[in-house]
């Protein structure tokens, strides 16, 4: 790697709420000198709001931010060593590109050595502005367009001026939100090449936001996988998309195929009724795991070794590859082979040991706090449960600790079927079934194993199985906290 | 066929003369009359002649209406004009409240003008017998009571094309190291220009016209139209204002010449 092991930006602990909606949570995460760091996850996620804090146009509603070791939480923008690229360009429509570019040389000062012991500044004179402008210009290829009005440039060369005008600045860290988003697709490619070409010439820190994994991966020292506020992994691209943290981020980045299994013991697994030779190690016997497999690491067969037997249920060309689904008793596997097996065929899948990842379950029961109501309900999320006492070992009053199954919570159509109202947040294809997450009206998430596939936003109601809510007393009656999630 | 188009056709060259008549009739009619030096329209024409002309810039008291009129509609639209810009600025940039801020400063271009010119009235009789600030209703209450007035257009001139701006415009200037206020100055301005002229003409055009706040508010001052009301309620139309009306017409008409040639240019500039 080009940069050097030295901190730039520190985030600490840093929240970000809007009107009690959290956008941001207590994210803790450094960014190395001349590292080309992207944030990427899905709309919404919380990317933008970080970098617009590092950017200074957000406040936190907590935590702190140090460049430099340098504490800027409350810093205003004009005075951060940081430059923004905008997705939507944001040029200056009454200047010409030269002096849109030397808007902000014309701001800055410059040390101009010492008197009685203090230092002087002064403004840089035209000719130096007139020089740096030239050479920023010059590096974006448009040297010839310093006196063409903004607005009479391509969409391609208006963000070429845009990043012109931020690097002209000679910031510490330059910020890119989306900068490419609003480009056709030839354009957008090219510019890849031409910003990773910049940070190499430049060694500027570049953060750069996106929902694209594609671009991430191609562009990025470092990515930082984020996804409802939360940092979900952080890795090279190769690192981050062999061996993803979890089922969210192996979802995220690339086409995948992502299971329920159980390792047997160190370096096997078994998962759709199969054991499977892996690589992975250090899990408790019989622990339920999530596993990854690249649709491009399966071998699929006509006749010969394999451990699964399978039908092509269909069949798509994408270019260089054909992409098929192939049913295998209740799980549909995504396959990508140079060469085609029509609809319908018979055909054998093959999986080596290298091509398995396998992943920490978030998350393998529902547990939270609760308190008995009445000989056979209790109250927890906002909500009375029904469950069977058949010891009648609890009274009312008794703070208990509930734990649920994944499959015994039943997600209604109608929120008024259900018991208490939630929002779904997440729903992973696995296997025959889908595990949906769903955040319930009082803040608490569920984890639910459905049938039926749901919408990311989805309002739906929450019933449960008076036969498998499991009731347990809590050891702690005091202890505080009202949720007490089992973490795999 | 043939007959029903031509009839058609007859209809609305006919519908638009009327029109075009009613409007500049009352308007040609003042023109023509304004080179007559005879008192009332019922005498006779008599020669051609720039005698109102003359007399009008000789009448004492119809100049210092007239210099009245633009003092306050020059200053109070000036100030209108910042006030009116630095407010549509604000109230964009709000988050929370934004909507009912926006509609609050609004209310009173739709409110009855009557009610405004007693509000001021009343608000000069509080302001002096229960506060004992004691000043004389006359120019500097109008520039204000003018201000207060047009500041609302001027916001509804500026506010849309703000909604039209690049969002994070004010956020690259401050992110290039210019303060707020020197975005403002810089960056804001410059784009707003425009609307912010087109204000300042709707501000001062209102100034121009209103009768019912002035009448109530002037004291002892007057402004051409108040003048021309009380002149006509003691002895009848003074013949010089036909001369004065066709100045202001004129004036007008150039102006919006200018305009549209400037507006013509700026849309030939950016194709």
């Amino acid at each position: 790697m080009a940069y050097v092991e030295e901190k730039i930006i520190d985030l600490v602990d840093v929240c970000k709420s809007y009107d009690d909606t959290p956008a941001v949570k207590n994210l803790t995460l450094y960014i190395r000198k001349g590292e080309f760091v992207t944030l990427l996850g899905p709309s919404g996620c919380g990317k933008t709001t970080l970098l617009r804090m590092i950017a200074g146009f957000e406040s936190p509603t907590s935590g702190h931010i140090y460049i430099e070791g340098e504490e800027i939480t409350s810093k205003p923008p004009y005075r951060r060593p940081v430059n923004t690229v905008f997705q939507k360009y944001a040029l200056f429509p009454h200047l010409n590109v030269f002096n849109n570019v030397a808007f902000g040389l014309k701001l800055k000062k410059v040390e101009a050595g010492e008197k009685d012991g203090k230092k002087i500044y002064r403004k840089l004179t035209k000719a130096e502005i007139a020089e740096k402008v030239n050479r920023a210009l010059k590096m974006v290829d448009l040297e010839d367009y310093g006196y063409r009005n903004v607005n009479s440039l391509s969409g391609g060369q208006q963000q070429r001026i845009a990043i012109a005008r931020a690097l002209v600045c000679e910031p510490k860290v330059l910020l890119l939100d989306e900068p490419l988003g609003a480009l056709d697709l030839k354009m957008r490619k090219e510019m890849q090449i031409e910003l990773k070409r910049m940070h190499r010439e430049l060694g500027i820190t570049f953060i750069y936001v996106t929902h694209d994994q594609e671009e991430a991966l191609t562009m990025s020292d470092t990515v930082v996988v984020i996804n409802d506020g939360h940092i979900q992994q952080i890795g090279t691209p190769k690192k981050v998309y062999d061996e993803p943290a979890n089922a969210f981020v192996a979802n995220f980045i690339g086409e995948s195929n992502i299971l329920s299994g159980t390792m047997i013991k160190d370096y096997l697994v078994r998962f759709l009724g199969v054991n499977v030779p892996c690589l992975d190690k250090g899990f408790n016997k019989n622990e339920q795991v999530d596993l990854v497999i690249r649709p491009e690491d399966i071998s699929i067969s006509k006749e010969g070794e394999g451990q699964f037997k399978g039908r092509v249920t269909s069949s798509v060309f994408k270019g260089t590859y054909y992409e098929m689904n192939v049913l295998s008793g209740d799980y549909e596997f995504t396959v990508q082979n140079t060469s085609e097996f029509y609809v319908g065929e018979e055909v054998v899948l093959k999986i080596v040991p290298d091509s398995i990842h396998i992943m920490r379950k978030m998350r393998t029961i529902n547990s939270f706090e609760g308190e008995i109501e009445d000989e056979n309900t209790v109250y927890f999320c906002g909500g009375s449960f029904e469950f069977l006492n058949p010891d009648e070992k609890f009274e009312k009053g008794d703070t208990v600790i509930v734990k649920i199954p994944f499959d015994a919570v039943e997600i209604t159509d109608d929120e008024d079927d259900g018991v208490i109202g939630a929002t779904i947040t997440q729903a992973l294809y696995k296997c025959s079934y889908y595990q949906a997450q769903v955040f319930t009206d009082e803040g608490e998430d569920f984890y639910v194993d459905t049938p039926y596939e749901w919408g990311i936003g989805d309002r739906v109601g929450i019933k449960i199985d008076p036969a498998k809510i499991a009731v347990e007393k809590a050891e702690d009656s005091e202890s505080e906290g009202e949720s007490a999630n089992e973490e795999g | 066929m043939k007959d029903k188009k031509i009839l058609s056709l007859i209809i609305r060259w006919l519908i638009l003369i009327v029109v075009l008549v009613a409007i500049y009739l009352p308007i040609a009619l003042i023109i023509l009359y304004s080179f007559s030096e005879v008192r009332d329209l019922g005498g006779e024409y008599g020669s051609f002649s720039f005698g109102l002309y003359a007399k009008l810039f000789q009448n004492k008291e119809l100049m210092t209406a007239t210099m009245n009129t633009l003092a306050i509609g020059l200053i109070s639209a000036f100030l209108a004009t910042i006030l009116g810009s630095v407010s549509a600025i604000g109230i964009h940039y709000m988050t929370k409240m934004r909507k009912i801020v926006d509609t609050a400063s609004q209310i009173t271009v739709v409110n009855a003008e009557i009610v405004t010119a007693m509000g001021f009235y009343l608000l000069f009789i509080f302001l002096r017998d229960v506060l004992k600030i004691s000043f004389d209703l006359g120019l500097g209450w109008l520039i204000i009571a003018h201000t207060v007035i047009t500041t609302p257009y001027v916001i509804l001139s500026v506010s849309p094309r703000l909604k039209q701006l690049n969002p994070n415009l004010l956020e690259a200037s401050m992110d290039l190291g210019a303060t707020p206020f020197r975005s403002l100055i810089t960056v804001m301005f410059p784009q707003l220009l425009g609307s912010m002229i087109s204000g300042f003409a709707l501000a001062f055009t209102l100034s121009l016209d209103d009768f019912v706040v002035t009448s109530i508010n002037g004291g002892k001052t007057y402004t051409i139209s108040t003048f021309v009301y009380n002149h006509i309620r003691r002895s009848g139309v003074l013949p010089e204002v036909r001369a004065l009306s066709t100045i202001i017409f004129l004036f007008v008409l150039i102006a919006m010449i200018i305009v549209n040639v400037i507006k013509n240019k700026n849309l030939k500039k950016e194709k």
